[in-house]
């Protein structure tokens, strides 16, 4: 489903090089999670598949479904079915979290030539996908991520992906600032949409996270690119010893 | 946060009058001559406003309080007309509330609703005038004159000497549904002067609302006077034709436990001036002055300016100024906002923040906030940003698939959301902020903006 191929990333205002010949292919209906240590440029390639401004692909390409992605705007991308799970959401007051979700869906919809969602079907949805990942009708109305604890933001990242159901997910480290209980209420919410025809990318520092997500696959990075690649037990040896051996084996 | 912009701001050049004084040649007559009625119950207010405009006489650019805005249209003798079209289309028409008729800055008694509102006696300044003895004799200038002080606001006195039309309005009661002044034109020159008294008494309530454009010129001037506890609500939104000339004056005085609210949402006309001033002269009361400013200067200038002017005179007050301007294409916006306080008002609470959204490297924002602090137990802050959207909120909405047009129609409501929230009512709100989406759709997407920081 999603098919990266020796992507090569700079920064746009500086000539550093971030990724470099990454290559990486998820099948649908698996989750495959990406760790390693600080600085390998997990976020980045985050930010690059999603279309965020501030990177220039130099070299490689990143096809989702077999479509080209790199060159696309971000609402096109979301509407060819990415989405990403933010580490960081970010806060915008003055605007209702419904009112958020629901421009969002309706603008998926119209790009992808289906009918808008009527008032109350929307409203249905939305409070039982709401229910499901323990949030309030108070939390819907308030401005997005306005004063909401850092658990409560990533519950609402994956409030949003429940909604728009996406083909790929890709989540950034969405279990950073969270305690037991949120993690384990995050993990839901991803498993509950795991299906044949959609795949993860999960990115994280913890193999804790993974305790809750099973993986198919592990790809370890370091340095911009896919150091090594394993199943379950890879997060389990990187538990254990840690990135160093990892890293060094595979320069 | 403080920002302060130093840069003065120029008004096109060729479409101004140099100077009034010995200025260009013209059929009117010159704008500082005053024809002062006579003979009302008003006549000694006049007498005196005219007194006091002769010995300031016009703004000068080099004025303290012009620097920003050139007061060359307004000063000129005459207005240049402004095409009729494009004029506000009507606004809260599912609201309930009694309907009264500007044309060309006259009522037309005719076309309003008809019938009383309980609490509220409203009646033609011109018809108050004529009275001996009249209530509105007592208010007439004097809160205008007050607001002379430190500052002298010379169209407010040339108001108060010449204005015939507005209205006085005496709240006695809860008033039980808004009154409404609708603002139309037929004459596409008119140059409109407008004065209204506004007295409500103790534990009185009104909602006043403003909408249209009374004239291609216009010099409109509120005094309202508050006894103890009393309430008004002023909400006015006037989106003009883009060649709109317009100074206005709300000047207000608070008595012990009253509240006065007033927002003014401004879109589109090439000059304005909107000054308040408010003297918070009882303890225990309440003020808050709130803007939002669109401005799009593709079709000809858009020059906007806010001063305001709150003082504290009184124990255990409140006071707010939040103001907000969006904007493009070479608009500028003028903030000059002041909080006062005198000594022995303690326990003041005063806030001031005025922030400018700039789309695009061509507009500016000006922004002079003052604070000057005579008493030891107070609270006060005030804040002036200049920026423009920010790119990390928009690739958020824009990677939830919310096209890029869109998004920034959301982040610009969202950067007038504090301002917006001054307007209690919520039907009167939803409308506000559903013509500023309308107007957002139409103007704020006409060009790319800028991204990231200005």
């Amino acid at each position: 489903m999603l098919e990266v191929t020796n992507l090569h990333v700079k920064l746009e205002d500086e000539d550093k090089e971030i990724l470099k010949g990454l290559t990486l292919s998820v099948p649908a209906s698996q989750v495959h999670a990406i760790m390693g240590p600080n600085g390998s440029g997990k976020s980045t390639l985050s930010y690059v598949l999603s279309g965020r401004d501030g990177y220039v692909v130099t070299q490689g390409e990143a096809t989702l479904d077999g479509k080209d992605l790199l060159e696309s705007e971000p609402e096109e991308r979301a509407a060819a079915g990415l989405f990403l799970a933010f580490q960081y959401p970010v806060e915008i007051p003055g605007v209702g979290n419904m009112t958020f979700l629901r421009t969002a869906m309706n603008a998926q919809r119209k790009a992808r030539g289906e009918d808008e969602l009527s008032s109350g079907d929307f409203l249905r949805l939305v409070r039982e996908r709401a229910k499901a990942l323990d949030i309030d009708a108070d939390m819907l109305k308030r401005p997005v991520n306005v004063g909401f604890s850092g658990g409560e933001k990533k519950r609402n990242e994956i409030l949003q992906m429940a909604m728009l159901e996406p083909r790929m997910c890709i989540l950034d480290e969405t279990d950073s600032g969270l305690d037991v209980d949120a993690m384990r209420l995050v993990a839901d919410g991803v498993n509950a949409l795991r299906a044949p025809d959609r795949a993860f990318l999960v990115i994280t520092h913890y193999q804790r996270l993974l305790d809750h997500i099973r993986p198919d696959v592990v790809h370890i990075m370091a340095d911009g690119r896919i150091v090594r690649t394993g199943g379950p037990e890879l997060a389990l040896e990187v538990e254990r010893n840690g990135y160093a051996d990892i890293v060094a084996e595979g320069a | 946060m403080v920002e302060l912009a130093t840069r003065t701001t120029q008004v096109t050049q060729d479409e101004v009058t140099p100077d009034i004084v010995g200025g260009r040649p013209s059929a009117h007559t010159p704008r500082a001559d005053l024809d002062v009625p006579q003979g009302g119950c008003t006549a000694p207010a006049r007498a005196d406003a005219a007194q006091r405009f002769r010995s300031m006489g016009l703004p000068r650019p080099r004025d303290e309080y012009w620097r920003y805005t050139d007061p060359a249209l307004l000063n000129a003798d005459a207005p240049a007309a402004v095409a009729l079209n494009g004029d506000e289309f009507e606004m809260f028409d599912h609201v309930d509330r009694l309907r009264l008729i500007f044309v060309d800055g006259v009522l037309d008694a005719a076309a309003s609703d008809q019938g009383a509102l309980d609490g509220v006696q409203i009646e033609r300044l011109d018809q108050a005038d004529a009275q001996p003895d009249h209530w509105v004799a007592d208010i007439y200038g004097t809160l205008e004159q007050a607001g002379q002080s430190p500052v002298p606001r010379p169209f407010a006195a040339m108001n108060t000497a010449v204005a015939r039309h507005g209205l006085a309005i005496r709240v006695i009661g809860t008033a039980p549904r808004p009154v409404h002044l609708i603002y139309r034109r037929s004459d596409p020159a008119a140059d409109v002067m407008l004065h209204h008294v506004i007295k409500v008494d103790a534990g009185a309530e009104l909602t006043l609302i403003e909408t249209g454009m009374s004239g291609a010129r216009s010099n409109a001037l509120i005094e309202a006077d508050l006894a103890p506890g009393a309430r008004l609500h002023h909400i006015a939104a006037i989106r003009a034709g883009v060649d709109r000339v317009a100074v206005s004056h709300l000047f207000g005085r608070v008595a012990e436990a009253a509240s006065l609210k007033s927002f003014v949402l401004s879109l589109n006309g090439s000059l304005m001036r909107h000054e308040t001033v408010v003297d918070i002269a009882g303890d225990d009361s309440v003020a808050h002055v709130a803007g939002a400013v669109l401005g799009d200067g593709a079709a000809g200038p858009f020059h906007h300016d806010d001063t305001v002017f709150v003082t504290h005179r009184a124990e255990r007050c409140e006071s707010r100024q939040v103001f907000k301007k969006v904007l493009k294409n070479g608009a500028v916006g003028v903030f000059q906002g002041k909080i006062l306080v005198q000594p022995g008002a303690q326990k003041t609470d005063g806030y001031q923040i005025s922030q400018a959204l700039l789309l695009d490297e061509d507009s500016q924002f000006l922004a002079k906030p003052e604070l000057e602090i005579y008493a030891d137990d107070v609270r006060c802050s005030h804040g002036s940003t200049t920026g423009a959207i920010d790119p990390t909120a928009l690739y958020y909405l824009r990677s939830r698939g919310i096209s890029r047009d869109r998004a920034i129609v959301l982040l610009v409501l969202s950067f007038l959301a504090d301002a917006l929230a001054e307007v209690e009512d919520d039907e009167l709100r939803v409308e506000i902020s559903e013509r500023l989406e309308g107007w957002l759709n139409r103007h704020a997407l006409a060009s790319g903006p800028a991204v990231g920081t200005a």
